[in-house]
């Protein structure tokens, strides 16, 4: 056996910043240094700690070093792997990584079930999820429990929906089991959009195997018996891993007849997307998988009555789908004893903007905005202030400073900060709430599908009001329109994207009024460059 | 106009998807539309597209709407490399803003405008799920993070490079 093994975290976001190029070295100078027969090098998902160069660990020893270029490489076999010391300048706070990576009993510290096995296992290796109780929950199921039970199991657990919509995952089961059909059909909602958010991809390319094994439990529950996981076209890591990851499965029996030999059988294909945000939505979702483009349905039916092909279907997003397994192994107490008394368990959250440790952080439901930006975002670069937040993603809510201490989970909508999936947006000094907003909306006029008017022309209305005031165009009674124009879309639209859209809208104009109003009066903020109008050309007169 | 021997071509790969049993009925049509872009080189012509409603007996209405739908395909002819520039508030406030200004005064295009030499197209997308590494763009498959504008602009001339020397 190897005494030492280097763990480099090669997820899509590490691989940008050299890692796979790192470990190719790591290889060679292991090599160099004849070290090949005690030391192992292996790739894994990431590793949850986040530096602007590549994060390696090496165990027993836990030690976390940040890796810039060859040189760093180099130095950290010479001196930790040849001789045992520690390379202090590329050390990362080793108190920081324990309470991240060692889940305590402590509230506020990181809490892993989600990411239970990414930065921990080989994703391309079937085996080292299995010796982590991988398919433990699988097999369980289908000897011990009934598909009734297991519904129950996740009920009592509290577990929602991770998508943003936050629909208990036990009651949408229980209506797809209850509805009678002899096709019944499992999705996988990995077409994640949201922008700031980036937890499945670095879930599906770091675990796998825990949204198959789930999907299978959600299958023998509802009695479905076949499965599909729609992917972004665009998250290519994800594609490779997850069917990497389905054929081991078939191989070893995991998936498709008679499931560890018992009557339970389960099929399970890849959809990719094509870009489309809106397909984020299910039953855009389903129609786009039947080949069609991805436009909403209108509900009721919802899918667990009707949904892919017209028979019933459960559409559960990656992140709801990981908890599965565990809350089987552990049970729905150990679950429910986890985050607030709306919304147990934890929620992986993305940290992104204007912050130091852009990246993934898994903490309990209830985790205040405070705590997510300063303790585990560890503040904002440069020394600057925040100054502009939003959570829950592009569709959430906008706030400003005021409100830092609200917890986070499916209520805290209530109290001006929505969960959504899990986006920490943050702003800086130097950002200008018009800009933002301006951006915010051109994305939903660029991605709303068309179908209704609402949307489509609420949304481009929106962009055409914020794009005049970013130009000191604007009038101040402009100021207002947005907020009705924020109404009527959100009363009016069809799907959750129009009625979404208007939340940011509304919220930034709320919370930053004033600067609103000075883009009206034209003055200058720093980010937008006034101009003036352009002169319409004077029609000729006629003769 | 597509010469009878892409036409030729365009036959082939719908009768290789349709053959291919893997395939379910609902992937067959994103499948071709997929796989003629990638032989066109970022784009499927009108002509290709109406071909593939007649092979697969569907109204070419239908194909165009899909067609058009999703932002991965398209029927203008577009550069030999699409650029698509993240447009999202990640990106956005940490640099995105002007390595997209960067980028525009560059190429001397604006979005969906491709390049005099055929080589570029800029393109707006979405969030690509890289917000750790923002900003981020995305030429082709390839992804590139943490920019700015030096590193921009020295990805595109070592692209222009690459292709001057072929």
């Amino acid at each position: 056996m190897k005494t030492q093994t280097v763990l480099v975290s090669v997820d899509s976001s590490s691989a940008l910043r050299g890692a796979k190029y790192f470990k190719k070295y790591l290889d060679e100078c292991v090599d160099n240094f004849s070290l090949t027969d005690m030391v192992e090098v292996l790739e894994t998902g990431s590793l949850g700690v986040y530096r602007d160069g590549v994060v390696i660990a090496i165990y027993p020893d836990e030690v976390f070093y940040e890796v810039k270029d060859k040189d760093d490489v180099e130095k950290i076999v010479a001196e930790h792997l040849l001789k045992g010391r520690i390379v202090k300048d590329l050390l990362i706070d080793e108190k920081l990584v324990k309470e991240k990576i060692h889940p305590s009993e402590k509230v506020n510290k990181e809490q892993r079930i989600v990411l239970r096995n990414t930065g921990v296992i080989d994703p391309h290796l079937i085996e080292e999820y299995i010796a982590r109780d991988g398919y433990m929950a699988l097999a369980r199921a289908l000897k011990e429990m009934k598909p009734k039970e297991i519904i129950e199991e996740i009920k009592k657990s509290g577990l929602r929906g991770r998508g943003g919509a936050g629909f208990p995952t036990g009651m949408k089961w229980e209506f797809t089991a209850k509805a009678e059909n002899s096709q019944k059909y499992v999705v996988c909602n990995a077409d994640e959009g949201e922008p700031g958010t980036f937890k499945d991809r670095l879930i599906m390319e770091g675990d796998p195997h825990s949204v198959i094994e789930a999907m299978e439990l959600a299958g023998y529950a509802t009695g479905a018996s076949k499965g599909y996981i729609y992917i972004r076209g665009e998250y290519y890591g994800s594609i490779e891993n997850i069917r990497k990851a389905i054929e081991d499965a078939y191989e070893m029996g995991l998936l498709g007849q008679n499931v560890f030999g018992t009557d339970f059988s389960f099929d399970l294909s890849v959809r990719l997307g094509a870009g489309a945000y809106i397909c984020g939505e299910e039953t855009a979702l389903i129609e786009s998988i039947e080949g069609k483009p991805g436009r909403p349905r209108l509900k009721p039916p919802y899918p667990p009555v009707e949904g892919l092909y017209a028979k019933p279907t459960v559409v559960n997003n990656v992140e709801t789908f990981a908890n599965v397994p565990w809350i089987i192994n552990n049970g729905a107490d150990k679950f429910k004893a986890i985050g607030t008394e709306s919304s147990a368990g934890t929620k992986v959250f993305t940290l992104v903007g204007n912050i130091i440790n852009r990246g993934l952080v898994e903490v309990p439901m209830g985790t205040t905005v405070h705590d997510l930006i300063y303790k585990y975002g560890g503040g904002v670069p440069g020394g600057k202030a925040a100054k502009l937040i939003q959570t829950g993603g592009t569709a959430g809510t906008f706030m400003n400073t005021d409100n830092l201490e609200v917890a986070l989970d499916y209520d805290s909508a209530q109290n001006g900060a929505s969960l959504g999936s899990g986006v920490i947006l943050v702003v800086d000094e130097d950002g200008c709430p018009v800009d933002c907003a301006k951006t915010a909306m051109e994305f939903f006029a660029h991605e709303s599908c068309g179908k209704c008017t609402p949307c489509r022309e609420g949304t481009g209305t929106a962009v055409r009001i914020l794009d005049k005031l970013s130009k000191g165009q604007g009038k101040p009674g402009e100021i207002d329109q947005l907020l009705m124009l924020a109404d009527v879309m959100e009363q009016t639209s069809f799907c959750g994207l129009g009625q979404s859209a208007p939340i940011p809208l509304r919220t930034i104009v709320n919370s930053f009024r004033e600067e609103f109003e000075a883009h009206a009066a034209k003055k200058p903020c720093g980010v937008c460059v006034y101009e003036e109008p352009k002169k319409k050309k004077k029609k000729k007169a006629r003769v | 106009m597509v010469s009878d021997k892409e036409m030729q071509k365009v036959e082939e790969i719908v009768n290789g998807v349709v053959n291919d049993d893997s395939l379910e009925e609902g992937d067959v049509l994103i499948n071709c539309l997929h796989k003629i872009q990638d032989h066109f080189i970022n784009f499927v012509p009108v002509e290709a597209a109406e071909k593939v409603a007649g092979m697969l007996d569907m109204p070419e209405s239908s194909v165009y709407e899909v067609l058009t739908f999703y932002t991965m395909f398209s029927v203008e002819n577009r550069g030999k490399y699409v650029i698509r520039v993240c447009n999202s508030l990640p990106c956005h406030v940490t640099g995105g803003r002007d390595i997209l200004a960067a980028l525009k005064k560059e190429l001397k295009v604006d979005f969906n405008q491709t390049t005099e030499d055929g080589l570029f197209t800029l393109e707006k997308t979405g969030c690509l799920g890289l917000c750790g590494v923002s900003p981020v763009i995305m030429i082709n498959e390839e992804f590139y993070g943490n920019l700015t504008e030096e590193k921009v602009i020295d990805i595109i001339n070592k692209i222009r490079n690459e292709e001057s020397g072929s």
